[in-house]
């Protein structure tokens, strides 16, 4: 995709932030704290408003580029809420209200179990009535997901007035790990590649042996499809596509599958080094796990799929498939 | 060597999905009377009246030069064409080997006179070709090829088998890969694609195959001193390996590598109208997102032919996916329908998933096996 100079530089940006803070980042998650600088350095550089329109406050980044972002954020699978504050300011933004300062948690109910709850500033709330803006809400029970990252569940004020017009706070969401999951797993593969053609065995590097390279290339094959469908719903998103929640179903079904086969596979081919905690591999595959059914689980977004499938009837089924 | 398997965004060009439409509401008006069944064997329905309406219509070697009787239209619009024409179950089989391969070969390859006497009666619907790789010591290894070509007097004579040979018994013409020069020990180099008249060269004996469904398709082409002009040369001798693995791209490419069992995946969703239930449900949602996702990735397909890119590793990705997606198909179909597979029943569904059944081993094997691509595949990761 080629980038305009703007989103070329906040791709550069996230870049060297992505990787100058990793180490501080990947031992905050280990040990349960907030990596205060590195979000401060996230913050600064603007990345949480590349989402909001320039007349809002953010720096017209074309939203196709800005969700790039997020995917390149999975490539080193970020243990932070940025991806939520860029959905989250968004929402605040098509909303018409202030934008967030802070972290934002994203909730789709007002006892929804929040994404870095804990260390939110702000909660956005929103569903098929409208969004509220949250400030300072408590969390009642902390809790992590399978890769060791908060998820905490919060208690919203029931009576708190939304501002008018529904956005799909809930299928945003599920659009962010869709993009994160599609960036994590084009990471896995690399590590599996470097991986087998370094690890040597019966004399010669495993990627020598046929069993290997076709486990691979089934692997590549669920990655490949993986980024498609994550381009098909994110496409969806940028030209405002009608049925954007149902892009985003699509796109979820496909990769949280994509995530199952390939984080299996990786695994194989890592042998025993793979399932350690040094071995940067479980970074990847326990975030996969996780993101397959955040935000909607797979079979929710897997059940809107085949329920309009099934509505489309015999000879609308096609159609609806050219149409999704 | 590259890990980066992203496919480049489908192209959207003014005008294709009018198109689309235009195609629908064709295909809807001569096909009305086909069944389901006939439906579900669109690769090897062939009829001859059916692709010379395609060709009046402008829909075959649609992005070829004008001058070649082509229309100059772009890579999608032919993708759109297609994907309706194979999703409606259209009789495709005496245009689609020539319209998809041996004509883009022998615009890319072929000599000036090969292009005018050729390539105008493809875009017209009026002939078919078969392709003449395999042979009975040559599958999967290709360059193991036999049959050869010696130089004579103003040509080649022609002595060797070529084996599965799809459409052989019908088709006008013939694109042979064989050997040229030099010994089966120099393998990939001496090797050279000709063009084969079977309509008017002799020493040519047909012999059908039947498949296990009971049908006749593929055949058996013995050649026997078989006389071809010096004309018959496509592009240049001993440069036959290079030229057939471009064929072979342009064979790997398309939407046929996950639309061949559409008729199944159409009936599963009628038959389910009464039959409803969360694993069907699930199950649908599942192949829908495939479905979608393989749409995609084979449209990038298109758009790197567009571009000139060489597709070589995507194709494979795509032909790969895709057979895997449609060998699932009959078992799906299987679990969440009662239903004994029986090509004879008056059940569409019934009917249908018996073609398929029988059917579906061929999808990883015809066009390069599930193992040779993904060989592929992995020679495009770097790993051999
Ligand atoms: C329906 C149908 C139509 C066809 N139409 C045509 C046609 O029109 N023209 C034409 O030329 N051919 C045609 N073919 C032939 C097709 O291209 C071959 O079947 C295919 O290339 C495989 O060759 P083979 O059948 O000899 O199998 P083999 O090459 O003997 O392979 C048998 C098995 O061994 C595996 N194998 C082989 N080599 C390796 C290796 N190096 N590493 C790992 N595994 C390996 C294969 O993947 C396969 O699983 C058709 C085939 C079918 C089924």
């Amino acid at each position: 995709m080629e980038l305009t100079e703007v989103g070329a530089m906040l791709a550069d940006t996230a870049e060297r932030l992505f990787t100058a803070h990793a180490e501080e980042i990947d031992r905050a998650a280990h040990e349960g704290v907030w990596p205060e600088a590195a979000w401060a350095a996230i913050e600064e550089s603007g990345l949480p408003l590349a989402l909001v329109p320039e007349a809002q406050g953010g720096f017209g980044v074309p939203p196709r580029e800005a969700l790039m972002l997020i995917r390149q954020s999975g490539r080193h699978a970020l243990a932070l809420p940025l991806a939520e504050t860029m959905i989250g300011n968004a929402a605040l933004a098509a909303a018409g209200l202030s934008l967030a300062k802070g972290p934002v948690g994203l909730a789709d109910s007002a006892n929804a179990r929040v994404p870095w709850g804990r260390h939110a500033k702000t909660i956005v709330l929103g569903d098929d009535v409208g969004v509220q803006r949250h400030v300072g809400l408590d969390v009642s029970t902390q809790g992590t997901n399978i890769a060791g990252h908060p998820r905490d569940q919060i208690a919203a004020p029931a009576e708190q007035p939304s501002s008018a017009g529904a956005v799909p706070v809930l299928a945003l969401g599920a659009l962010a790990r869709a993009l994160q999951m599609a960036g994590a797993l084009e990471r896995v593969l690399e590590m599996t590649v470097e991986h087998v053609s370094s690890r040597v065995q019966f004399g010669r590097p495993l990627a020598k042996f046929q069993a290997i390279q076709q486990e691979l290339a089934k692997l590549a094959g669920e990655v490949a499809a993986a980024s498609a469908a994550a381009d098909h719903a994110a496409d969806a998103y940028a030209s405002g596509a009608e049925d954007l929640t149902f892009a985003i179903a699509v796109a979820r079904t496909r990769i949280g599958e994509a995530a199952s086969k390939a984080a299996a596979i990786a695994h194989q081919l890592h042998g025993a080094i793979g399932f350690t905690r040094e071995h940067a591999l479980h970074r990847f595959t326990t975030a996969l796990w996780a993101w397959r059914d955040e935000y909607g689980t797979q079979r929710h977004w897997t059940l809107i799929v085949g329920k309009r499938a099934l509505s489309a009837g015999r000879d609308g089924y096609w159609p609806m498939v050219v149409a999704a | 060597m590259t890990t980066d398997l992203r496919f480049p965004t489908p192209p959207s060009h003014e005008g294709a999905e009018a198109l689309r439409h235009e195609v629908r509401d064709f295909l809807a008006n001569v096909l009305v009377d086909r069944s389901s069944l006939r439906r579900a064997d669109s690769w090897n329905g062939f009829d001859r009246d059916f692709s010379r309406k395609l060709g009046q219509r402008g829909w075959l070697g649609m992005t070829w030069p004008k001058k070649y009787g082509g229309h100059e239209r772009s890579a999608y619009e032919r993708y759109v064409v297609m994907e309706e024409t194979l999703a409606a179950g259209a009789p495709v089989a005496s245009h689609w080997i020539a319209d998809r391969q041996s004509g883009p070969s022998l615009l890319k390859y072929g000599t000036e006179a090969q292009k005018e006497a050729i390539l105008p009666g493809i875009a017209a619907g009026e002939t078919v070709f078969c392709i003449g790789m395999s042979e009975p010591d040559s599958g999967s290894d290709l360059a193991a090829t036999r049959t050869r070509a010696t130089p004579v007097d103003g040509g080649w004579n022609v002595t060797g088998t070529k084996l599965w040979t799809t459409g052989a018994h019908q088709a006008d013409y013939m694109i042979l890969f064989c050997r040229t020069s030099g010994s089966p020990a120099d393998r990939q180099a001496g090797t050279s694609q000709l063009l084969v008249d079977l309509k008017t060269t002799t020493g040519i004996t047909i012999r059908p195959i039947i498949d296990l469904a009971g049908q006749h398709h593929f055949n058996e082409v013995h050649f026997e001193d078989a006389f071809l002009p010096s004309g018959a040369l496509i592009g240049s001798e001993g440069a036959g390996w290079e030229q057939v693995m471009s064929e072979l791209a342009f064979e790997r490419s398309g939407p046929e590598r996950f639309l061949s069992s559409m008729q199944l995946l159409i009936e599963l969703v009628g038959a389910l109208q009464d039959a409803s239930s969360e694993a069907a449900e699930l199950a649908l949602g599942r192949l829908t997102a495939h479905l979608v996702t393989l749409r995609r990735l084979s449209r990038g397909v298109a758009a790197m032919l567009e571009a000139g890119a060489n597709p070589g590793t995507h194709a494979a990705i795509v032909k790969d996916l895709g057979a895997t997606f449609e060998q699932d198909l009959p078992d799906i179909a299987r679990s969440l329908i009662d239903a004994e597979p029986d090509a004879a029943s008056t059940s569409d569904f019934v009917a249908v998933l018996a073609h398929i059944t029988m059917n579906a081993p061929s999808f990883s094997l015809r066009g390069g096996t599930r193992e040779i691509l993904r060989g592929i595949i992995a020679r495009g990761l770097g790993l051999r």
